[in-house]
């Protein structure tokens, strides 16, 4: 599993993460929350080894990070980055196929088990439909589906997102977490709706790059850190429905 | 074009496709021998490659043996080799770097080679023991090196502001040496010398003989083999190098072979037949436009397609104007351009 030790990270003198020690549980989904410029991308960006650390180290089953062959570290781990795009002419699958790309070489070609794997990747995210269109027609939220499941086509046992349900819409928005949180692997997953982050097993609370909570979340998102940390008024409120709860909040006047 | 239909079948159809390419390939090149200012019958050219090839004993004229063996069968072997290796660096550019203007000029090394090359002939640099294509060689080498060095002080890391940076350097670079040819010919160069390095700068297959060729394909057969190796990491990068490395590619590594291969290449064919622009940034693209982006195809279909497209730009400069050779850089950016138009209109892809 991935534990990561003391990280500290600046770019140009700014400090965006300092000391934060996390360990991943094997297969838990651990949400990360803070707000803008808290540092979530970076730690994301440290765990998928794609940044070194300027202090600390990240380990992948206690073996340093960057040790370890960039081959070998993405067949464990897949990274969903916020907004990548391209401007060449490829399909769906086809992007969806570059998931295969740590598995393959000169002396493993591509089988029927890859397109396998990837016909179940863009199952999974429901775009076998749209799988022939070019990425240029697709819209964001296609887009993001079409990277979720690039990331899921290298099977991974740990999956790295950042705020994947940013151009969602509302269905797709619970059908991805709902699916992240039911995936048999290992999940971190920053995200900026509180309510939503619900749905994890963790939350791991980051404030000025620092980690200031991490916890299932009834114990960690209290209206008192959510006031320190995001500088909101939240009220609990609970569905007479079902009796889940949920968040209201308020700005402070 | 074959290419374009092979990979979505089978083996068979690949097969099928890379022997279409080459048949069409030879065809070029027998053309290249063929077609010029005196016409030589194709049985005549065949009979001269079986004597020499061969060993057969055909009685032929030794003047026409000649200008088939030494002169037009080296030049179309040399454009052949130069435009295969100059599109494959075009293409490898344009996937590092992520930018669909990037292509072996852009990073300054034709200009460094040309710099070299009037350092040499006009300035005197060497003492006469250095010869032009030496001189051109380290130019281009010593000039990518400089735009190499300066991408990397203005922070030009793995991510998507590097791919800028190394493009702004290498035109920073090319005016530079542009800048210093320029200073070099008018202080030194009289009118005579002035017009031949003009001529050489944009690009003359006319000198070439044999050990031209013996250095320009090899060069371009390994560097083209050293990129196929490398399609699925060239793939990769169609979302940026920090995607790359999380799909396991090992972005530096492969950034520094690839390009270093691509400098190299372009360093050796620039040195050898001056500055022939336009093929290593069109021929990507309309390969790209009939094959598609997935560098599996596309390298081979640029490869084949840049072969094709120099022996045929080297066969229109020979016969164009009667009695007269026209600058090969010139029949490329002629056919070129308006090419590289059409299918911008047609392809409709995202500059």
């Amino acid at each position: 599993m991935i534990d990561a030790h003391e990280l500290s990270f600046s770019v140009r003198n700014r400090r965006l993460l300092s000391g934060v020690t996390l360990g991943l549980k094997p297969g838990e989904t651990l949400g990360l929350v803070g707000p803008n410029g808290s540092g979530k991308s970076t730690l994301l960006r440290l765990l998928a080894g794609l940044t070194r650390p300027e202090a600390g180290a990240v380990r992948l089953d206690g073996a340093p990070l960057a040790s370890l062959p960039r081959r070998t570290v993405a067949q464990r781990v897949a990274f969903v980055a916020q907004a990548a795009e391209t401007a060449e002419r490829l399909t769906g699958r086809q992007v969806v196929e570059l998931g295969r790309t740590p598995w393959l070489d000169a002396l493993a070609p591509w089988s029927e088990a890859d397109e396998s794997i990837v016909d179940g990747a863009l199952a999974t995210v429901e775009m076998l439909d749209l799988a022939e269109r070019q990425w240029g027609t697709l819209s964001g939220g296609e887009r993001q589906r079409l990277h979720i499941a690039r990331a899921l086509a290298q099977r991974p046992d740990i999956l790295l997102l950042d705020e994947p349900t940013n151009h969602l819409d509302i269905r797709h928005q619970l059908a991805i977490l709902r699916l992240v949180a039911e995936l048999p692997v290992t999940s971190v997953i920053a995200l900026h709706d509180l309510n939503q982050a619900r749905i994890c097993d963790r939350i791991a609370v980051l404030h000025q790059g620092r980690l200031v909570a991490l916890g299932p979340a009834e114990e960690v998102l209290t209206p008192d850190r959510l006031r320190a940390v995001f500088g909101v008024a939240a009220r609990e409120l609970t569905d007479p429905a079902d009796g889940s709860r949920l968040l209201h909040f308020h700005a402070i006047a | 074009m074959s290419l374009a239909v092979a990979g979505s079948g089978g083996a068979g159809r690949r097969i099928g496709a890379c022997g279409l390419a080459l048949a069409g390939l030879a065809a070029a090149l027998l053309a290249g021998v063929v077609i010029g200012e005196t016409a030589l019958p194709p049985l005549t050219v065949l009979q001269v490659l079986a004597n020499k090839v061969l060993g057969a004993g055909y009685a032929l004229y030794p003047v026409d043996e000649g200008i088939i063996w030494n002169y037009r069968l080296t030049r179309a072997i040399v454009a052949a080799a130069c435009g295969a290796g100059l599109a494959v660096s075009g293409v490898v550019l344009q996937a590092l770097l992520r930018n669909a203007l990037a292509d072996p000029y852009v990073l300054g090394i034709s200009a460094g080679a040309s710099t070299g090359a009037v350092a040499v002939t006009i300035a005197g640099l060497g003492a006469g023991l250095l010869s032009l294509s030496f001189g051109a060689f380290i130019g281009a080498v010593l000039a990518f090196g400089i735009v190499a060095l300066l991408a990397r002080a203005a922070g030009g890391g793995a991510g998507a502001a590097g791919a800028a940076q190394i493009v702004l350097a290498g035109i920073a670079g090319a005016q530079l040496f542009n800048a210093l040819t320029a200073l070099i010919i008018a202080k030194s160069a009289n009118s005579d010398q002035a017009r031949g390095i003009m001529f050489w700068l944009m690009g003359s297959l006319g000198g070439v003989r044999w050990p031209d060729v013996w250095l320009a394909v090899p060069v371009a057969v390994a560097g083209v083999l050293i990129v196929a190796l490398h399609t699925r990491a060239l793939d990769a990068f169609a979302f940026g190098s920090e995607a790359a490395a999380s799909l396991g590619v090992p972005v530096r590594r492969v950034q520094a072979a690839l390009i270093g291969s691509s400098a190299l290449i372009t360093a050796v064919m620039v040195s050898m037949v001056g500055a022939i622009g336009f093929v290593g940034l069109v021929i990507p693209h309309a390969a790209r436009f009939l094959v598609g982006p997935r560098h599996g195809r596309l390298i081979p279909a640029s490869a084949f397609m840049g072969a094709v497209f120099l022996i045929l730009a080297d066969i229109l400069s020979r016969v164009v104007i009667p009695g007269q050779v026209l600058p090969i850089g010139v029949v490329t950016a002629l056919v070129g351009a308006p090419a590289f138009a059409a299918i911008l209109v047609r392809g409709g892809r995202r500059l």
